[in-house]
């Protein structure tokens, strides 16, 4: 069989460095952060894993859903249930009374049990996206249309939350969380923010697990020839609408949990969190840090964060000037991301220093060294490059 | 039964408006694929154009009252709204040719920034535009309620909108050059249609189209700098279901929509109407992937 | 080019010992219309197992429409196809005629680009898995099938290569491996060597030769070189029916043929 080089094995190995780094670093940031700093790097990385979802499903999909923000809310808002039961201690949340219920609704009941909550919190979401994705993907619609109707699906029920005010909380969304108790410690005790921000981590480094799993799978190279021509696919035997729902699928269940673990760090969620804009700058995450590239979308959420935060303390009245031509610029000058254009960029660099062409697979780290392959039978000149270096060869050695 | 024919009336009132709102973006969708996601900023500027004539013009050109300024209003609009089209088809739609997810992500960025812009000019706060004399009040059906003048006007406007685009694609050389390009550009191309030009000009032509929605709408709420944000989604509805460029199926689909969401809103909240009317179109797509508008191909 | 033994692929009809008799498919009385127009016309065309026919016709004599009808694509107004003696392939659904051993491939290759050489045929490995299975590595002996066919098309120094960047030939027999990979009993080739430089041809020519002897193979052709090297049994169609059958040399010289294919009779110089 074919050798892999030692080119092969080394990059293998390169390629987990940055995430090991990163991880490395998240695990030490308690030690030299605030706690306001610590609990918005907690958020931030909650939103890393929504954009690792999406970057499984717009990356190496390619249907971008412009809805994520909707699956991260109810994620959110159903672990939010359990800590307003809790911080009520037995009494109606105050909203309620105020919106002039009596007693509890049924639907929240079951939502005093810590694993319910968790579970219906992961389970809702999975399910929408479930059945969403399997009518529209199941109708054959293009990606645009793909977009839209998710879109205006996170619009409408964000919309409807925000009338549903007795049961929801409306506009202000569920807060006053503070007197939640778990497992005998308060929510904002500093011990349990520190276990949320651990929590945050290690979700995120076994989500980027999964993920990276998932594409260096077969699924994965599936999911790639998907995109690349669905008709050849169907041909293949496998079922596209499958396939697509089960990747939508994985990336609601991404969201959602980042919105189980954004709750307790941010103490609020309200529908401003989950409608349309929130679930737009989701996509520039993803697209910022560099799609198709898992890591990228960890970069991406982080970045972009860092800079919206910033901007809009430094410049209250115009950052969204600069938040609008991020978007443009991004989209038009750096389209595969930071991550992808430093992968270009080292690769290049690699080819530069070895001097010989390489060949390698989009995705993954397939990347072999041709000499180390025997040579191609002389009478096929195969690749275009080849049969010009042939011809540049007998013309510099003056022939015809 | 006054109740159904009251409801059919606003039912044919907002399909009449939604028509309005989403025909600009129906024609640049099925012409170059692209969904302007700043569609809805492009309203906006039409409804602060009539904001502004009012503010300017109106005393200049008999008052308030008289409404020349209103009338006048409207092909400003569509001027002023064509023309920023214009610019930003050619400085960045066209940079994106054959990327439409990558075109909806701009788009949105032009928006955030029409939208900054308008917060800077003219304040986060909703302004009001008055109404002409002769918009005010309505038609006594006699069956105790008014049909008022306003949404006839608009459903008069809009009348006229339809037939004159009708006009333009059918009875004129650039109409009809963007039939082709539509249909196929690589031989429209072949032919000699400049399909770039065809696209810049279509593109505006879009935005124009949003512009005089913005102007119409000044006269059924108030306005402010997201009075877009309000309708574009359920723009992009009537795209989706209206399917890819056809007038026909675009206008069936406006009105399918208005007339069901306002009787739905009868019997639950208007957000419930909107999310079964969307629950309704992904079940029609299940049935009709193409829209309402299916092209015969062989 | 790395001549296949045999071993590692075993392929549903064994053509040696079966009685080689039977019909792999069997065209009977075929009529397709289009809107009046005719592009079969009682067509009768049949062939035994682990044949390798060509079939050249010139332009609108019914060639592709013919194997439409063999895949399910089109359906006749009359006549039979009967697949393998038992199978009705009128009644039976496209994708049921592709599990049931009968392989297209079109005219332009379509492979996956972004996916190596390797990882094209693995893609078709799993045919009769489930979604669910691509989560689990392949097993062994279907690397094993990999392998051999990667020999067969003659693409295993290349395995590990994008496919998208494949020469035009190499592409066609990726192609080719990919269904292969599906163990057809019968692979219908629509112009495989269109658009292949002269070498490309003749390994292409010697693939086929290869994949006869594991299945039956119809090939539709235009380049009439190609066909007089490896041709057997020839058929040639013309306006939607069965104008002449026989070896090539045969089909070559007969006068119908020429006729149909110039226009006019050859009058003696």
């Amino acid at each position: 069989m074919n050798k892999r080089g030692i080119n092969y094995y080394v990059l293998l190995i390169l390629g987990w460095v940055p995430f090991l780094l990163l991880l490395g670093l998240l695990l030490m940031a308690p030690q030299f952060l605030s706690d306001f700093r610590l609990s918005q790097l907690g958020k931030f990385l909650t939103y890393a894993i929504i954009a690792i979802g999406l970057d499984l499903i717009w990356g190496y999909g390619g249907m971008m859903s412009l809805g994520q923000g909707l699956f991260f809310g109810l994620g959110a808002y159903g672990f939010a249930m359990y800590l307003k039961l809790q911080s009520s201690g037995g009494k109606l949340p105050d909203f309620m009374f105020w919106s002039g219920l009596e007693t509890l609704p049924w639907f929240w009941a079951p939502f005093q049990n810590p694993i319910f909550a968790v579970l219906a919190s992961l389970a809702i979401p999975a399910l929408i996206a479930a059945v969403l994705g399997y009518l529209v993907f199941r109708s054959r619609v293009q990606g645009v249309y793909f977009s839209i109707i998710t879109q205006a699906l996170t619009l409408l029920v964000s919309i409807w939350f925000i009338g549903q005010q007795a049961y929801t909380g409306g506009t202000n969304g569920i807060t006053n969380l503070g007197s939640a108790q778990l497992f005998g410690i308060s929510l904002l005790a500093p011990e349990a923010q520190l276990g949320f921000y651990f929590a945050s981590v290690i979700c995120l480094a076994l989500v980027y697990l999964l993920a990276t799993g998932m594409i260096n799978s077969r699924f994965g190279r599936m999911l790639v020839a998907l995109r690349d021509n669905e008709a050849r696919v169907r041909f293949l035997g496998y079922n596209p609408v499958v396939l697509k729902t089960l990747i939508f699928v994985t990336s609601a269940v991404f969201a959602a949990l980042a919105g189980i673990l954004f709750v307790p760090q941010v103490g609020i969620i309200s529908p401003s969190s989950m409608g349309v804009v929130p679930s737009i700058e989701m996509v520039i995450w993803v697209a910022i840090g560099g799609r198709g590239t898992l890591l990228g979308a960890i970069v991406g959420a982080l970045v972009v964060s860092y800079a919206r935060s910033f901007l809009s303390e430094t410049y209250p009245d115009i950052w969204q000037y600069f938040f609008g031509l991020l978007f443009i610029i991004s989209v038009l000058f750096f389209k595969s991301g930071i991550v992808g254009t430093l992968q270009t960029g080292f690769n290049r660099l690699r080819v530069m220093l070895s001097g010989e062409p390489l060949e390698m697979s989009e995705h993954g780290l397939s990347y072999y060294r041709t000499a180390d392959l025997e040579p191609i039978a002389k009478s096929t000149p195969s690749t275009h490059d080849a049969h010009l270096l042939d011809k540049a060869r007998s013309a510099a050695e003056g022939g015809s | 039964m006054n109740t159904l024919i009251l409801q059919a009336f606003n039912g044919l009132s907002l399909g009449s408006i939604l028509l309005l709102v989403s025909v600009g973006l129906a024609l640049a969708f099925g012409l170059m694929g692209v969904i302007n996601m700043a569609h809805g900023e492009f309203i906006m500027i039409g409804a602060y154009v009539a904001y502004l004539f009012q503010q300017t013009f109106a005393t200049m050109l008999g008052g308030v009252e008289l409404g020349i300024w209103f009338v006048l209003a409207i092909p400003a609009a569509f001027i002023i709204a064509a023309l920023l089209g214009a610019l930003m088809e050619v400085s960045l739609i066209r940079h994106l040719y054959g990327r439409p997810l990558d075109t909806l992500l701009a788009t949105w960025g032009v928006g955030l920034f029409l939208q900054q812009a308008a917060r800077s000019i003219f304040g986060a706060s909703n302004v009001n535009v008055s109404s002409p004399a002769w918009l005010s009040g309505g038609v006594d059906t006699g069956l105790g309620f008014l049909l008022p003048y306003k949404r006839l006007f608009l459903i008069a406007l809009v009348t006229i909108v339809v037939i004159a685009i009708y006009l333009y694609l059918y009875r004129t050389i650039n109409g009809r050059r963007l039939r082709a390009v539509m249909q196929n550009r690589q031989m429209a191309s072949c032919l000699g249609v400049r399909s770039r030009w065809v696209d810049a000009s279509t593109f505006a032509l879009g935005t124009g189209l949003a512009g005089v929605a913005g102007v119409a709408l000044t006269q059924i709420g108030s306005i402010g700098p997201a009075v877009g944000t309000f309708y574009i989604v359920d723009a992009f509805m009537v795209v989706v279901l209206g399917g890819v460029g056809r007038l026909p199926g675009t206008i069936l689909a406006a009105l399918l929509i208005g007339i069901t969401n306002t009787f739905l809103e009868m019997g639950t909240s208007a957000t419930v109407g909107k999310v079964l009317v969307l629950l309704m179109i992904i079940a029609f797509l299940q049935w009709k992937p193409s829209g309402l508008a299916t092209l015969q191909t062989r | 080019m790395a001549g296949g033994t045999g071993n590692g692929v075993q392929l549903a009809s064994a053509p040696n010992g079966i009685a080689t008799h039977e019909k792999i498919i069997d065209v009977k009385g075929v009529t397709v219309s289009f809107d009046g127009f005719k592009a079969l016309n009682d067509l009768n065309f049949s062939m035994r197992h682990g044949e390798l026919r060509f079939v050249i016709g010139p332009n609108g004599a019914g060639k592709t429409t013919l194997l439409d009808v063999m895949t399910g694509k089109t359906r006749p107004q009359t006549g039979t196809v009967t697949f393998n003696d038992d199978l009705n392939v009128l009644r039976a659904a496209e994708h049921e005629l592709v599990r049931q051993g009968i392989g297209r491939k079109f005219q332009n290759p379509t492979v996956f680009s972004p996916l190596t050489v390797y990882e094209n045929l693995e893609a078709a490995a799993g045919f009769h898995d489930g979604v669910f299975h691509l989560f689990s590595k392949l097993a062994d002996p279907l690397h094993q099938k990999i392998d051999d066919i990667l020999k067969l098309i003659g693409l295993w120094e290349r395995a590990y290569v994008r496919a998208g960047i494949l020469s035009h030939g190499e592409k066609q027999w990726l192609e080719i491996g990919m269904l292969l990979m599906q163990e057809p009993k019968l692979l219908l080739l629509d112009e495989p060597v269109a658009g292949m430089t002269r070498q490309e041809r003749n390994r292409t020519g010697e693939l086929l030769r290869e994949i006869s002897k594991r299945c039956s193979v119809i090939v539709v052709e235009h380049d009439m070189e190609f066909v007089r090297n490896y041709a057997g049994i020839v058929s040639v169609l013309h306006l939607g029916s069965l104008l002449t059958e026989g070896p090539v040399e045969q089909v070559q010289n007969d006068p119908q043929v020429i006729e149909v294919y110039i226009g006019r009779s050859r009058s003696p110089a």
